[in-house]
């Protein structure tokens, strides 16, 4: 814990007076719909000097609404808001930079083939009068400001980073503002374990400095372990503020979710696991090697490894959907001889993606066409007709089995929530009643009480004898479901944990043994 | 929970309607307009000339609304479909029957979409950089293959210009086969799994692959097709004309995007419909046709298709906005 914090909180004690001064950004009464849908109706906000806020809610909660309002994207229909005590408008996202709001988005919004230091400089460039851009210059500031981050050299093309690293850039451009607020928006989404302790390290040093950070996450641990407040959203309404000191993840759990959620995931495997339904020997391309590891049936079997590790290839060369990966494959006893994803289809193997948006749904197509498109087959008759009865009631039927929140499965899955998206993809997977189901990221993007759906339609999946395997970067989850994880470093399978040994320390050690020897030399 | 019933399914695809819908209304408004304003609009000739003029190019926009859907795009229909004509011209002109001539220019046809097919799948390239070299290429080999002047076809024999120029009753035999090729195609992309799978790689090809569509295929397949329907355009130009120009068709390419579009395809892949894109066209060539009746100079044309264009997407960047 840095000494600076408290020291701030107890001037704020003493100088009782100084409270009002103290509160940098209040947000009072603010109301804002979007044609029907009331995203806030009333909402109330506080963020102190130097404190780090989160904001916690589930998706549609109204935490993005809000925080385009204050960075000037959208305009509130009613409220005030307060900069130092002082009303203001903010009528764009360049009128937000001038009264010190920084925003990093969650969406990496970067010029891809632009230096990172440009990148970082965009905002300063774009004001500059200077008619010839100072490379050197930028090149020698963007050091410096990346020094306090990562060693990420500031002279490299942005589209030749790693997603975390990008991010980084994302973070340091905002520091370059000299935000007195600084918004993050799950920033450590896209980060390693060990990049996230970083990040919290600046966040803290920040925070000493006097800057208020407003810390969007999902995940409890980080709000605990780094933030001062906690307020949480719902509904578009304001639920509560608390000291993280004063309450617990629990309590904001059930404040986000809104009502009391018994426990976070569905029971594990009680017996011992049944037969082995896929088994993999040695399996080796670029960016895995001798990969070796068995699914068994009724249970859920997690898998585990930093950012990076292989684990989607792994999952995905299984699948042939890239790569061309040597070894054995056997399902049911059964060698396989996959040569590209339909193969594997036709054999009841599938993949859900970790992109959603980017590779698992056609967000502009309705729900129906969504859930039948693996295997058109199902939904057609002769000569290749498509039956558009058949395939409307294949989407209601698992529709209605995943209680999937829609309008009808006509609806564009555009128009669904993150929770209800990934229900139409996992639709779209069961539909052709598949034997093995990968699952990478399944509920990243997806609200609290989706999450928990989620893990029991596993769960009952696993029940009914269809092999699960879940990659997940969020470790409590992975512990909560999972029967057995397998760990994944560097491309090697690094170890098993059965569900007793199931512990973050255990996986960590394990996920990190190799990949922190290279990264440190 | 979930109220799927049939309704629901019912208004999106009433959605879809509501854009030819529009569309038809439009047409319809200006029928009314054009009535009072010219006695010879209304007319049976001027009518049938009407729906002639776009007929046969309406085949390259169906096409295009496939390989739009599919996300590609293809500048050089208007040379390919001038190729075809040259093609099967000059077979002829060196003693070929006019029918194997015509099969051989429209397998070519094809063939320059495999070539463009297996440049921007294999190769990776754009389809709008391929399609524009492939739209210059085959502007050059008509013009190589007939010095810059239309071959005379006199000799064609009549049972084959019958295509071009003849009639079944009232109704020319152009007519038939646009309305055949219409229904055959709106059929098929709306019921079958294969243009299902178009559909899918135009939406997201990423999601299609993951969802086991081999969507190399696909989009090579498209832009076989769509070279192939340039090539049966051609040749039925040529039996229309009895000639081969080598010109022909500049500018088609313009002409057939914008009618996909203002029926409602997307640049960027996945939507579009066949009886959409063909409104389009309708409109443009009643638009076109109006004008003439008014006596508006040439150069307006242009200007005024372009604005239904810009219109058209406006309008509808404006409604994807809104439902979004």
């Amino acid at each position: 814990m840095p000494v600076a914090r408290p020291a701030i909180r107890l001037a704020g004690q003493l100088l009782k007076g100084r409270e009002m001064t103290d509160t940098v950004l209040g947000i009072r009464n603010v109301t804002r719909s979007f044609g029907p849908v009331r995203a806030l109706r009333g909402i109330n906000f506080d963020l102190k000097r130097g404190e780090i806020h989160a904001v916690a809610g589930e998706n549609g909660a109204g935490k993005s609404t809000l925080m385009n309002i204050i960075d000037g994207i959208l305009q509130p229909d009613s409220g005030e808001i307060l900069i130092d005590g002082k009303p203001v408008r903010i009528s764009s996202p360049a009128e937000a930079q001038r009264l010190g709001i920084g925003f990093v988005h969650q969406e990496i919004a970067l010029c891809p083939d632009v230096s990172v230091a440009e990148n970082i400089f965009m905002a300063a460039t774009n004001r500059s009068r200077a008619f010839l851009m100072d490379a050197a210059g930028l090149h020698a500031k963007a050091r410096d400001v990346l020094a306090q981050l990562s060693d990420i050299d500031p002279g490299i093309l942005v589209r030749d980073l790693s997603i975390s690293n990008q991010q980084l850039v994302e973070i340091a451009k905002a520091l370059t503002l000299d935000c007195r607020i600084l918004i993050l928006d799950e920033p450590t989404a896209a980060l390693t374990e060990r990049e996230a302790q970083l990040l919290f390290g600046i966040m803290r040093k920040l925070a000493s400095q006097g800057i208020a950070i407003i810390y969007i996450s999902h995940r409890m641990v980080e709000i605990f372990e780094n933030c001062d407040r906690v307020t949480v959203f719902r509904d578009g309404q304001y639920i509560r503020t608390d000291k993280v000191s004063e309450t617990t993840p629990d309590e904001i759990v059930n404040a986000m979710v809104g009502r009391k959620i018994e426990s976070l995931y569905p029971p594990k495997l009680q017996a011992p696991a049944g037969a082995a339904i896929l088994q993999v020997e040695g399996l080796t391309d670029r960016r895995f090697q001798g990969v070796t590891f068995e699914l068994r049936s009724g249970e859920i079997l997690g898998v585990a490894g930093l950012i990076g590790a292989g684990r989607s290839e792994i999952m995905r060369g299984i699948c042939r959907l890239e790569g061309k990966a040597s070894g054995q494959v056997r399902l049911y006893g059964r060698v396989l001889s996959l040569q590209c994803y339909t193969d594997a289809i036709v054999e009841g193997i599938v993949y859900l993606s970790e992109d959603r948006k980017g590779d698992g749904l056609f967000l502009d197509l309705p729900i129906a066409a969504n859930v039948s498109a693996l295997n058109l087959g199902q939904v057609a008759r002769a000569f290749g007709l498509i039956d558009k009865g058949a395939e409307t009631r294949l989407a209601e039927g698992l529709g209605k089995k995943l209680g999937l929140k829609a309008s009808g499965v006509g609806q564009k899955v555009s128009a669904l929530s993150g929770g209800n998206q990934q229900k139409v993809a996992l639709a779209k997977l069961l539909a052709i009643k598949p034997r093995v189901i990968f699952l990478d990221e399944p509920t990243r993007g997806v609200d609290v009480g989706a999450k928990a759906e989620i893990h029991r339609i596993l769960r009952d999946l696993a029940s009914e004898g269809v092999g699960i395997l879940v990659i997940s970067s969020e470790l409590p989850e992975l512990i909560g479901i999972s029967d057995r994880v397998i760990v994944i470093a560097d491309g090697r399978i690094t170890g098993e944990l059965p569900a007793e040994k199931l512990s973050e320390q255990a996986i960590m050690q394990l996920a990190s043994n190799k990949g922190w020897q290279k990264q440190s030399a | 929970m979930i109220g799927m019933t049939t309704k629901s399914q019912g208004t999106m695809s009433g959605l879809f309607r509501a854009r030819e819908a529009g569309l038809i209304l439009i047409i319809a408004a200006i029928f009314v307009v054009m009535s009072f304003a010219s006695p010879y609009f209304l007319t049976p000739e001027n009518l049938l000339s009407m729906v002639k003029s776009f007929s046969v190019e309406a085949i390259v926009v169906i096409g295009m609304t496939i390989l739009l859907i599919s996300g590609g795009i293809d500048l050089s229909v208007g040379s390919v479909t001038a190729l075809a004509m040259v093609i099967a011209g000059s077979l002829f002109l060196a003693g070929l029957d006019p029918w194997s001539a015509s099969i051989i220019a429209i397998i070519a046809c094809g063939a320059i979409g495999a070539i463009m097919g297996i440049m921007v799948t294999w190769i990776g390239l754009h389809h709008f950089i391929v399609s524009l070299g492939v739209m210059v290429i085959a502007r050059g080999l008509c013009m190589l293959g007939t010095g810059g002047r239309p071959l005379g076809l006199f000799t064609l024999p009549p049972e084959f210009k019958w295509i071009g120029t003849g009639s079944v009753g009232p109704i020319p035999v152009v007519i038939l086969i646009f309305l055949a090729f219409v229904l055959v195609f709106d059929f098929l992309l709306r019921r079958t799994t294969a243009f299902r799978k178009v559909v899918y790689t135009g939406s997201n090809p990423k999601a299609a692959a993951y969802s086991g569509v081999r969507t190399k295929k696909v989009i090579f397949l498209t832009t076989v097709l769509t070279s192939t329907l340039c090539g049966i355009a051609g040749v039925i130009y040529m039996a229309r004309f009895g000639s081969a120009q080598p010109t022909f068709g500049i500018g088609m390419e313009l002409n057939v995007i914008a009618a996909a579009v203002i029926g409602g395809a997307s640049l960027s892949g996945g939507s579009g419909t066949i009886l959409g894109a063909i409104l389009g066209a309708l409109l443009l060539a009643v638009v076109s046709s109006s004008l003439t009746l008014l006596d508006v100079s040439v150069y307006w044309q242009d200007i005024i298709r372009g604005s239904i264009l810009l219109t058209a997407v406006t309008f509808d960047h404006y409604l994807v906005k809104r439902r979004g």
